[in-house]
């Protein structure tokens, strides 16, 4: 039944899996092979249609065309069930785990067994025997709430493993962790194959897969580029050709770092989460014109919130300036009325209104003064000219200015939005992860924006949980960790070590180069 | 072959099955196809019904359609139906574009009727006053007491976070007893549960004054209401399409957060539509009282803030369109009494209303048949 030469049957085997999505052909004719004992990479930008193969191989989907074979025999899964059964485990983006219950508990929600009772000290123990066995460091009496991303990752893990899952497939399983955390990751994922389990490593970050895996399969638009290559002996410039067909240019140009006058100011900062726990707890930092100050942090530290206390999205305690004003009127309108522009996180929900022409999101910022508003009313001829020229000077792919900002790409829907926050010649933008989930020729465009704002003379906060991003785009960078600024550099002396330190709480006596901007800050 | 779910275990249930698929693109003339095809379906259900009860459907609809439309008369009555469906269904689809469920059109305008009655029966004007003097004070009290009933859950929702389908549908009652009260008691008319006759100052004109002077007017009585109704459809009409605020009110409409990021005070937006939504109703309910009924009493609206629901919905919110519907609406109020006093046309009304929500599928989805 195997195809090649080796004993073994491969641990999963696809043959011209197709699948289509209203409008895409998500999977067109993909082959994939995953021997037994091997971290076989699947690599491409987002949308490449990655997560869609994997959602396949995990029963989530059923493909349209196409066989699939696990340890050598055909099987079609109806529901996730049957694929665990066949034992492959698949790791989300999004965990699902119950944050009130114990590691335990979680592991063991929605098996058969234990039918009533459930004896948790004995399942607890059998628990850390299996953590142990795989150096995977997890208290199995810790309540999900209490532990880190990374360690409810392992949880995730340790819940295939306890399915008997024998293929773990992870889907970009880095993009939440810290630098350590990811090394951590790594020596797990080292550990299981040596115990002669396999695993499909989804990602779209380079030195990562040539870091882990060992073989690699590149998929561009829904078809395979390179199946199954080494690791060993491939380049990154090699994988960024296949995975975006094109050469890709390096890192954006720049200018001189001439920082002028300081555009905001935020002493000792203190706001609530959605939850009403405390989100910022004394955050001080300057911001000033010219230059972009990049926030680097681990999901979920108080970034969104910052983003929001600034752009005026969300009451808070403490001071904060803006040119000099002290902004105490804390709302939307008033940041927006002061320059402060803002691309937020959610590009869907927050950044666009998904029902409305672009027309009518271009003008959600400019829509109160001339030449779109004429007086009461809106001029509606006024606003289609406008959008016309956005559309064509900022690239935004669409058949008409009339069509709907749901039916745009996540490229272009950032295009609009970024169109729409530069345009009104902010001193001061708040980008709040502009990259995630673009591909390469986006991601360089918004980075471009970004630089060009900055060369304009605007002051950027940039909060992105890319570290390369933030180290390749900042002129300094401040580590947010709880709720605190635990440092700020600048980027020329930065060190990956020491940030990536800093953003898992650890200080560990690292002598904090606070930069010279920020002269009497109460030390964070 | 011992793996769950085997291909041939797929291959025998090789069967066709309805498969539907989100649609990407809805095309500009489906909403008004969807609309027109629920109707018609829905007739045709009714239809079913009429027959599988012993009636002769094509005899009932021809009929209602005569008794509807059939000689300017009738069509002068069913305007006259129309008139408060197009004021409420305009109340409904002004506060439903923000996604605020005003289902209290019923109680604001009764509050309306009220406000308007106060005007002759405190009285607040001196007797005698002239109609120029009477009729806009009446249409502006009718419209701040449809608006105070209102800003009442538009206030609760906005600070409170109440939920306003709640705050609405118990205001209805409230409304309701608040009538009964007035009519029972204070302006009762020699113990009859209604107030005297208004004085003819106090009466929208209506084309049949106008009898002596154009005599084919004779018998018309669709009054001064008809024209609010359609001027207020049309001033609402450009408003949420034309001005920046009826910009905000699409934008909160279509994503909250995206109203509050671009800086809109949704919480004012909100007050605000309550309080024009009900004044519109309000409106509705002055209209009733000094062109139609002349008097206030119990029985004032056949439920219209109601079936105003309705015509929100088969408009789609559209303000022009609501003015079609309350047409077809009132058309149907005005002849299916002739039908039958009650049941058959709630039961024709109810059944557009549950075809119209399920035509939604058909907006959102393309609906396929495929082999499965």
């Amino acid at each position: 039944m195997t195809s090649d030469g080796s004993t073994a049957p491969l641990a999963i085997e696809l043959r011209g899996i197709v699948k289509r999505f209203p409008g895409v052909v998500a999977n067109d004719g993909v082959d994939f092979d995953l021997r037994p004992g091997e971290v076989h990479a699947l690599l491409g930008e987002n949308g490449a249609g990655k997560s869609t193969l994997m959602n396949i191989v995990a029963g989530l989907y059923r493909p349209d065309e196409g066989e699939m074979r696990v340890d050598g025999r055909p099987v079609r899964f109806r529901s996730p069930r049957d694929a665990i059964a066949a034992g492959l485990g698949m790791i989300h983006q999004h965990f699902a785990l119950v944050p009130s219950q114990t590691v335990t508990e979680n592991v063991l929600l929605g098996l058969d067994r234990p039918r009533f009772l459930l004896g948790l000290a004995k399942h607890d123990e059998e628990m850390a025997a299996l953590a142990a066995g795989l150096g995977l460091k997890v208290d199995p009496r810790a309540k999900v709430w209490q532990l880190s991303v990374g360690e409810q990752q392992r949880v995730e893990v340790l819940k295939m493993l306890y399915r008997g899952a024998h293929v773990l497939i992870m889907d970009e399983p880095t993009a939440v962790l810290a630098p350590q955390e990811v090394e951590e990751l790594f020596r797990t994922l080292r550990a299981m194959t040596a115990s002669g389990r396999s695993i499909v490593f989804i990602s779209h970050k380079l030195a990562e897969v040539l870091a882990i895996a060992d073989r690699i399969t590149v998929m561009r638009r829904g078809r395979v580029t390179a199946s199954g290559i080494a690791a060993a002996g491939t380049s990154k410039g090699d994988l960024a050709r296949l995975m975006v067909g094109r050469e890709v240019l390096g890192s954006v140009e720049r200018t001189m770092f001439r920082p002028g006058a300081v555009v905001l100011s935020m002493r000792d900062v203190h706001a609530e989460n959605d939850k009403g726990l405390p989100a910022l707890r004394g955050v001080s930092l300057d911001v000033r014109a010219g230059e972009i100050l990049g926030i680097a942090g681990v999901a979920g530290n108080g970034q969104s919130e910052l983003a929001q206390v600034v752009t005026g999205l969300r009451p808070f305690l403490g001071r904060i300036e803006i040119a000099g004003d002290v902004a105490e009127r804390r709302s939307a309108r008033d940041a927006i009325r002061r320059g402060v522009a803002h691309v937020p996180e959610d590009r869907t929900g927050v950044g666009s209104a998904p029902n409305l022409s672009i027309t009518d999101n271009l003008i959600m910022k400019a829509y109160r003064e001339a030449p779109i508003a004429h007086g009461w009313v809106i001029d509606v001829s006024a606003a289609r000219r406008m959008a016309e020229s956005l559309k064509d000077e900022y690239s935004i792919a669409a058949p008409s200015i009339d069509t709907l900002a749901r039916l745009l790409s996540g490229g272009n829907l950032q295009r609009l939005i970024l169109a729409r926050e530069i345009e009104s010649k902010p001193s001061l933008l708040v980008a709040v992860q502009p990259t995630r989930g673009l591909d390469v020729g986006a991601i360089e465009a918004v980075h471009r924006l970004l630089m060009a704002r900055r060369e304009a003379g605007a002051a950027t906060i940039l909060i992105s949980e890319d570290l390369d991003e933030i180290l390749g785009l900042s002129d300094r960078v401040a580590v947010i960790y709880e709720g605190l600024i635990l440092g700020t550099f600048d980027v020329a002396e930065a060190d990956v070590q020491e940030l990536g330190l800093l953003m898992t709480g650890g200080t560990g006596g690292l002598p904090l180069e606070v930069a010279p901007a920020l002269p009497g800050v109460p030390g964070a | 072959m011992t793996a769950a779910g085997s291909p041939q275990g797929v291959a025998a249930r090789s069967r066709r099955t309805v498969q539907l698929e989100r649609r990407l693109d809805v095309p500009r003339w489906l909403p008004y196809l969807a609309t027109l095809g629920a109707v018609a379906f829905a007739l045709l259900v009714s239809a079913m019904i009429l027959a599988a009860v012993g009636g002769d459907p094509i005899r009932s609809y021809l009929h209602i359609v005569d008794s509807a439309f059939g000689d300017i008369g009738v069509i002068s009555d069913t305007m006259v139906k129309a008139t408060p469906l197009i004021l409420t269904g305009l109340a409904c689809a002004l506060a439903f574009r923000m996604r605020l469920w005003n289902i209290g059109a019923e109680g604001q305008l009764l509050m309306g009727a009220w406000g308007a009655s106060a005007v002759v029966l405190v009285p607040l004007l001196p007797p005698g006053a002239p109609a120029l003097v009477v009729i806009p004070a009446m249409t502006l009290a009718g419209f701040a007491a449809g608006a105070l009933w209102g800003f009442i859950p538009g206030l609760l929702k906005a600070r409170l976070a109440m939920n306003e389908i709640i705050a609405t549908l118990m205001l209805n009652y409230v409304a309701a007893l608040w009538i009964a009260f007035w009519v029972f008691g204070p302006w009762s008319e020699g113990g009859f549960q209604l107030t005297a006759q208004f004085p003819r100052e106090a009466w929208l004109p209506r084309l049949t004054d106008l009898a002596a002077q154009v005599p084919a007017l004779g018998g018309l009585t669709v009054h001064l209401g008809l024209a609010f109704a359609l001027v207020a459809a049309v001033a609402l009409w450009f408003i949420l399409r034309r001005s920046r605020w009826g910009y905000e009110i699409r934008l909160t409409g279509d994503s909250p957060p995206a109203a509050r990021y671009a800086g809109i005070d949704i919480a004012r937006n909100t007050i605000a539509i309550f309080m024009i939504s009900g004044g519109l109703a309000g409106l509705a309910g002055m209209a009733e009282v000094s062109g139609v009924v002349h008097r206030l009493q119990q029985a004032i609206s056949p439920g219209y803030g109601f079936t105003a629901i309705i015509v929100a919905y088969i408009a789609r919110f559209n303000p022009l369109g609501v003015i079609v519907a309350a047409i077809l609406f009132g058309a149907l109020i005005l002849a299916g009494r002739e039908i039958q006093p009650a049941g058959v046309p709630g039961m024709i009304q109810g059944i557009v209303l549950f075809s119209l929500i399920a035509s939604e599928v058909v907006l959102r989805y393309r609906i396929r048949l495929v082999r499965g």
